[in-house]
């Protein structure tokens, strides 16, 4: 009788694909190290001149890290305890210039070098298991389109003005586009003709020819879904630089959708700091003061044309000219310090190459007036707009200058940092936020952790005791089924949460499902008076049917959960397909290679099921 | 050695009273769905959640009326899986816009107001996400019927999958009806229990659905009640043992997983109890009314021949 024996190579597969799991999964048991992780701001050297620094760093503090490793311009540094990592966090923060150099907490998978010569890593574990901060933020979509119909109508009314056409007024349309009115037909014609030819990215409606003769304009949508993009990219670089200066390791900054972006930090517990980070738009801009105008009548709501009102810090109004001489985009560097004559906070700038051309051109024009320094900022989702600093222009400013007028110390450090960061493109809304404590994290992986052991060993005594000999296999296959889900969500990286971890265990009750059918089967076959090894083969093989159509609607549930879900959601679904996948080969290659192993050659009277 | 006999239980001759009691479940069901409704955590209403922990059992009055006295007026503050546990649910308007929680972190303004307590956990979901979110979970609902529809249509016939779905569907509202009811929170883990119980309970009515149409073959001139009552017969250990097995599981995680998957792990239980009712009373009895036949499941000529041909 050979009909219950594999060929060769299949045991030795199966084997193969149990022992590559087993393998997989075990960088899992190994678990984490607290450590720090230490990387150059800029060109800042990490090498084993600075390891060594921070190595005698340590031991001056009466610290020993468990080790340290020199990787890509990045020194990770392990300690045994929280606790060992916390003094060593304070010894290192002393020892380094924050100014060169980044320090963070990490978890550093504690994997031997042999496992990771290999590729082996423990499973990445979710925010709710981990601890850390979660945000989800709404990109204020409409303020990019008000940005770009800002633009057109100072671009327009330049045109206009360059081609001597006589437009009466270029404004915001009420529903959103740009309105433009001319004085005559004439005109009216040659500023159609020159948005034509100069403004391939305007839609024209007309108005028709009554009084005003006017014309309406709106981006073409691919040109405002264009805008809207550039924003958002430039929205997550600005968040990427600003979470960079917040030393956070292993941040995750991510679109979703069309205008949302995620950020996770792990292990930040700081959420007030981290929130002031992230939604933090300071950004800067330098105006000329309208010395001409008449600041009663403007009051009055009479602001001469070209100029704008503005407040200073201490509540007086001053008028400034429209006209904006610098931005904070063109700035490439600043730090925070203090001003040598009278010891006040200041923020030192440094301009790139454009920026300093152009501001030096337009500084060289107005020597000897004074101008000012505009702090703008959104809060509670307002723009704030203050005067910081008005001082008389002396000499041409270039790539480097400096600003007071700040209140503090800390104002100068902060607005250091946004400046240093670059301001983001739109304004952001922060619509979702989860904070795990790590307390929290360690007891949901602790949970997770027991309600697997108890009920997988649930499981196992029902099966043993229900189907014994076949019962005992069908356990070495959940086991298996269990090592393989954990090597392929340890391979794929994907993100372990606590809904996750329910998943695994829900997938060992599914998994069982198809050692049930089969074993069912061959009771059933041997019933009808089948021989034990005949049975076998039947039971196995009529079972297989089933249990691919069970496990495929199974599967349709699980992926639409995987696309619909967020989160821990998400983790769910992915251990939830995987394990069906898996369950596949476990429940029925491994527990069959078993079986024919055991009862292949042999003549057997009954079988244990 | 135990002895096996195939059990020989007339099902069917239950269907019409499994029909009735169906229909009233579900009326139920629907009416409290649509009166009382659904608790909905804070992932579906926007609002903010902040779970806390105390060293000893949390005195909640205490807590209630330091709040009361504050900006955090209006919430609901209970323990939360164990008395040092402390879970506060503010509403949506309570819980400031988030401008607002952006600029004054709710966590720090807890902390002062209520030093003993570790802010172990602060959720915040504006309102237009949870509005979304429960769309999507509509529609992802939605789109995991039709994808099992089709499938079973595919490998049965289109009775069978009306017969699918009629207890996919009947499952889902008992497990709604029950979160309605009960007024236990309804949170995105307990809809993606739902999501997973659609397939998991259809597992159950695949395994019968195969078994029929097996033995609608091999049992050439019997009756199609007859043929249900065998099948289901013949399927019920493995019913009851898979469902005792999966079970066992749930309630492991429902004891031991903590307070954070109890809706998750109660939706399970409820599934797979409605979950094996209805494969017998729901998918089967619809068939068995939709009139399937013996000649329903012919056309597929080769794989009758395969099993006719076997030794």
């Amino acid at each position: 009788m050979t009909q219950n024996q594999y060929p060769l190579w299949r045991y030795l597969l199966v084997l193969a694909i149990s022992v590559l799991g087993a393998l997989y999964a075990l960088p899992n048991l190994y678990g984490f190290d607290p450590a720090v992780q230490v990387s150059a701001r800029r060109a800042a050297p990490v090498d084993a001149a600075f390891e060594k620094n921070l190595a005698d760093a340590l031991n001056k503090a009466g610290i020993s890290p468990k080790s340290s490793e020199l990787s890509d311009n990045r020194l990770l540094i392990r300690f045994k305890d929280d606790a060992a990592r916390a003094a060593g966090m304070t010894a290192l923060q002393a020892a380094i210039d924050a100014k060169q150099y980044l320090v963070a907490l990490n978890l550093a998978p504690a994997t031997p070098a042999w496992l990771r010569a290999m590729g082996g890593k423990p499973m990445y574990m979710g925010l709710d298991l981990r601890g850390g901060v979660h945000f989800l933020m709404q990109v204020d979509v409409d303020e990019v389109r008000k940005q770009t119909e800002e633009r057109f109508i100072t671009e327009l009314r330049g045109a206009f003005r360059e081609k001597k056409i006589r437009f009466r007024a270029v404004s915001h349309a009420p529903s959103g586009g740009v309105d433009v009115t001319f004085l005559n037909a004439e005109a009216k014609a040659a500023g159609v003709d020159l948005i034509g030819k100069d403004f391939p990215d305007l839609l024209l409606t007309d108005g028709g020819d009554v009084a005003d003769f006017p014309i309406r304009l709106a981006p073409k949508p691919a040109f405002v879904s264009e805008a809207r993009k550039t924003a958002i990219k430039q929205n997550l670089t600005t968040l990427r630089n600003r979470i960079n200066e917040f030393g956070v390791a292993e941040p995750v900054i991510q679109q979703q959708g069309d205008s949302r972006i995620v950020v996770q930090l792990p292990g930040v517990e700081d959420t007030a700091e981290a929130k002031k980070l992230i939604g933090a738009t300071a950004t800067l801009e330098f105006r000329m003061v309208d010395e001409a105008g008449d600041l009663k009548a403007a009051a009055e709501g009479k602001v001469p044309a070209g100029s704008k009102l503005f407040q200073r810090r201490t509540g007086e109004p001053i008028l400034l000219k429209r006209r904006v001489m610098l931005t904070g985009d063109s700035i490439v560097d600043a730090s925070s310090g203090v001003e040598q004559q009278n010891g006040e906070p200041a923020v030192f700038i440094t301009l790139d190459g454009k920026g300093a051309r152009s501001f030096a051109r337009s500084t060289r024009e107005e020597i000897g007036h004074p101008m000012a320094v505009v702090f703008i900022e959104q809060v509670e989702g307002r723009r704030v707009e203050e005067v910081i600093n008005v001082a008389t222009i002396r000499d041409e400013l270039g790539k480097r200058f400096q600003i007071t007028g700040l209140d503090s110390g800390d104002e100068a450090r902060d607005l250091a940092l946004l400046l240093r960061a670059g301001a983001l493109a739109a304004p952001m809304e922060i619509i979702e936020e989860r904070t795990v404590g790590p307390s929290l994290g360690q007891a949901n992986i602790d949970r997770g952790f027991m309600s697997c052991v108890v009920g997988f060993i649930a499981v196992c005594i029902y099966m043993l005791v229900y189907y014994r000999m076949f019962g005992l296999i069908a356990n070495i296959g959940l086991a298996l089924n269990v090592v393989l889900l954990i090597a392929l969500l340890s391979l794929l990286q994907a993100t372990l949460t606590l809904p996750g971890i329910a998943g695994i265990l829900l997938t060992v009750g599914m998994a069982v499902d198809a050692n049930v059918l089969i074993n069912e089967r061959i009771r059933e076959e041997m019933r009808r008076g089948m021989t034990p090894q005949a049975s076998i083969h039947a039971g196995y093989e009529r079972a297989f049917a089933t249990i691919l159509d069970s496990n495929v609607t199974s599967l349709i549930a699980a992926v639409v959960l995987f696309s619909f879900g967020s989160g821990p959601v998400k983790g769910f679904a992915v251990s939830l397909s995987l394990g069906i996948l898996t369950s596949m080969f476990t429940a029925v290659t491994c527990t069959r290679a078993m079986v024919n192993l055991m009862f292949g050659r042999r003549r057997l009277k009954s079988l244990s099921v | 050695m135990l002895q096996w006999k195939t059990p020989n239980y007339d099902f069917m001759q239950w269907r019409r009273l499994g029909l009735w009691l169906s229909s009233a479940i579900n009326i139920a069901a629907i009416v409290s769905l649509f009166t009382i409704g659904l608790n909905f955590s804070i992932e579906f209403t926007g609002g903010t959640v902040v779970e806390l922990a105390y060293k000893e059992p949390a005195k909640l009055e205490e807590i209630r009326q330091t709040l009361s006295k504050s900006d955090f007026h209006g919430g609901v503050v209970q323990n939360f899986g164990s008395p040092e546990n402390v879970l506060l649910r503010l509403p949506p308007s309570e819980a400031a816009t988030g401008a607002e929680a952006a600029s004054k972190d709710i966590g720090l303004r807890l902390n002062k107001l209520l030093p003993e307590a570790e802010v172990r956990r602060v959720e915040f979901v504006g309102p237009q996400v949870g509005e979304e979110l429960a769309e999507d979970g509509l529609i992802a609902s939605l789109i995991a019927m039709v994808g099992i529809l089709i499938y079973v249509m595919l490998r049965f016939t289109f009775k069978f999958a009306v017969g699918a779905i009629v207890a996919t569907v009947h499952d889902v509202l008992v497990i709604m009806g029950f979160f309605s009811l009960s007024q236990l929170e309804f949170d995105l883990t307990a809809l993606a229990a739902v999501l997973a119980i659609m397939g998991y309970s259809l597992n159950d009515t695949i395994v019968i659905f195969d078994r029929i149409r097996e033995n609608f073959r091999s049992m050439r001139v019997a009756e199609p009640v007859k043929v249900m009552n065998t099948s289901l017969n013949q399927t019920l250990s493995r019913t009851i043992n898979t469902h005792v097995v999966t079970m066992l599981t749930v309630l492991s995680l429902y004891f031991l997983g903590g307070a954070l998957i109890h809706s998750f792990a109660t939706a399970f239980i409820i599934g797979i109890v409605v979950g094996t009712y209805s494969s017998i009373y729901v998918a089967s009895a619809s068939v068995l009314a939709l009139g399937a036949t013996r000649q329903d499941l012919l056309p597929i000529q080769k794989e009758g021949a395969d099993v006719d041909g076997r030794p």
